[in-house]
């Protein structure tokens, strides 16, 4: 029951894009085509699962055996940098395909915020390994799921005749408000 | 470029937030009010001019190819300096951009700075360059949170507007209201910049 509780939370009602204000530069840029953003969310959900565990044994068999929580934010970064590329150098020699298929995603992911964010989430809501991954994991889909409505949108707004002032991130930052608006009749669910 | 150019082009020329469109995860999730946006531009614009200066000093001591995960090292250190001192000193501020205070490392302001300037340029230059870029994001950041403040509780700063007070709309504090308010602001500002350029 708790684990569902974390799901729905982190999928629907605290999303991540819209609730929380994590990983827009990607929900911005790279959200102009269905396919593209759900490759990108694939990645993402990849890294965040693997950087989920990690971070969790480097805080808790690290960092506070050694008294040393308060370089929390650079050993965080680090790991994550490290571990992105080394995904990369990995599904580059085990699965060609996939790599092929993540491609461009995956080195930008070292500088989505709402990997380091979930880092840092979970530590400060004191989750443990299990809860963690599923947090990690289930937040990764609620990112994806705010990146594929939103390239569905802006796939149509394409069309859409708008003053000049207007378009491009203007009227992509309006889109993203009425459907966090959506999202907030989530809130109250859990 | 003359130091007084490297200074004002973060104002509006290459102003972060409304033309290069970088760091937009502060710039929406902490200016709930003029007072949260403010402190989160003065945060940042802190840790960027440190970065900008250090990253500038130790330039040639790094090699080219390790460069990024060595800026990486220096922004983290500088946030983590920055982080102690706000938790000792402004606690109630620090409490209330929590995640984000840790989070200016994935700032890409601040990296972008340091690899388009900082690590081309001498210690002064690079300090001016990052007070500019600094006050330019402050100044964006202040104002969507007082347009937020003034739509959504009728205050600005904190002051409240007693005749207002009924006509204040939730939504503005609200997530939605972040990407609306930003959105029309962006709109008001290519409209301003339009005739400029």
């Amino acid at each position: 029951m708790e684990y569902f509780v974390i799901i729905i939370a982190s999928i629907f009602v605290n999303n991540i894009v819209l609730a929380q204000f994590l990983g827009i530069c990607p929900f911005l840029g790279v959200s102009n085509k269905v396919e593209t953003s759900l490759g990108m969310g694939a990645a993402v959900t990849f890294v965040m699962a693997i950087s989920s565990i990690v971070v969790y044994l480097l805080q808790y068999y690290v960092l506070v055996p050694l008294n040393i929580a308060f370089l929390q934010t650079i050993a965080f970064i680090l790991v994550i940098a490290a571990l992105v590329q080394m995904v990369e150098i990995i599904l580059k020699k085990v699965s060609p395909a996939l790599y092929q298929a993540l491609g461009i995603f995956l080195p930008l992911i070292t500088t989505n915020c709402a990997v380091l964010g979930v880092a840092i989430l979970l530590v400060q809501k004191e989750y443990n390994l299990l809860e963690s991954v599923v947090f990690a994991v289930s937040t990764a889909i609620g990112f994806t799921l705010a990146l594929v409505l939103f390239a569905g949108l802006r796939e149509r707004l394409e069309l859409a005749d708008l003053p000049k002032a207007m378009k491009g991130t203007p009227v992509a930052l309006l889109t993203a408000g009425i459907l966090a608006m959506a999202f907030m009749g989530f809130s109250g669910l859990v | 470029m003359s130091n007084l150019k490297i200074f004002t082009k973060g104002f509006v020329k290459e102003n972060p937030t409304f033309s290069l469109l970088l760091g937009m995860c502060p710039t929406l999730g902490t200016t709930t009010s003029a007072v949260n946006g403010m402190s989160m531009g003065l945060a940042t614009m802190f840790v960027l001019i440190l970065s900008n200066i250090v990253i500038s000093l130790i330039k040639n001591l790094i090699p080219d190819k390790v460069r990024i995960p060595a800026f990486i090292v220096v922004i983290a250190t500088l946030v983590t300096l920055l982080q102690l001192f706000m938790e000792a000193y402004v606690p109630a501020i620090y409490e209330t951009l929590g995640v984000f205070i840790p989070l200016i490392v994935v700032n890409c302001i601040i990296l972008g700075r340091a690899e388009a300037f900082a690590s081309k340029n001498t210690p002064f230059k690079s300090a001016l360059d990052g007070a500019g870029i600094g006050v330019g994001f402050t100044f964006s950041l202040t104002l969507l949170g007082a347009a937020r403040e003034f739509l959504g509780s009728a205050s600005l700063f904190g002051h409240k507007f007693e005749a207002l007070q009924p006509y204040g709309m939730l939504i503005f504090v609200l997530a939605p209201g972040a990407f609306i308010a930003l959105s029309y602001l962006m709109v008001l500002f290519n409209k301003a910049t339009a005739k400029i350029k």
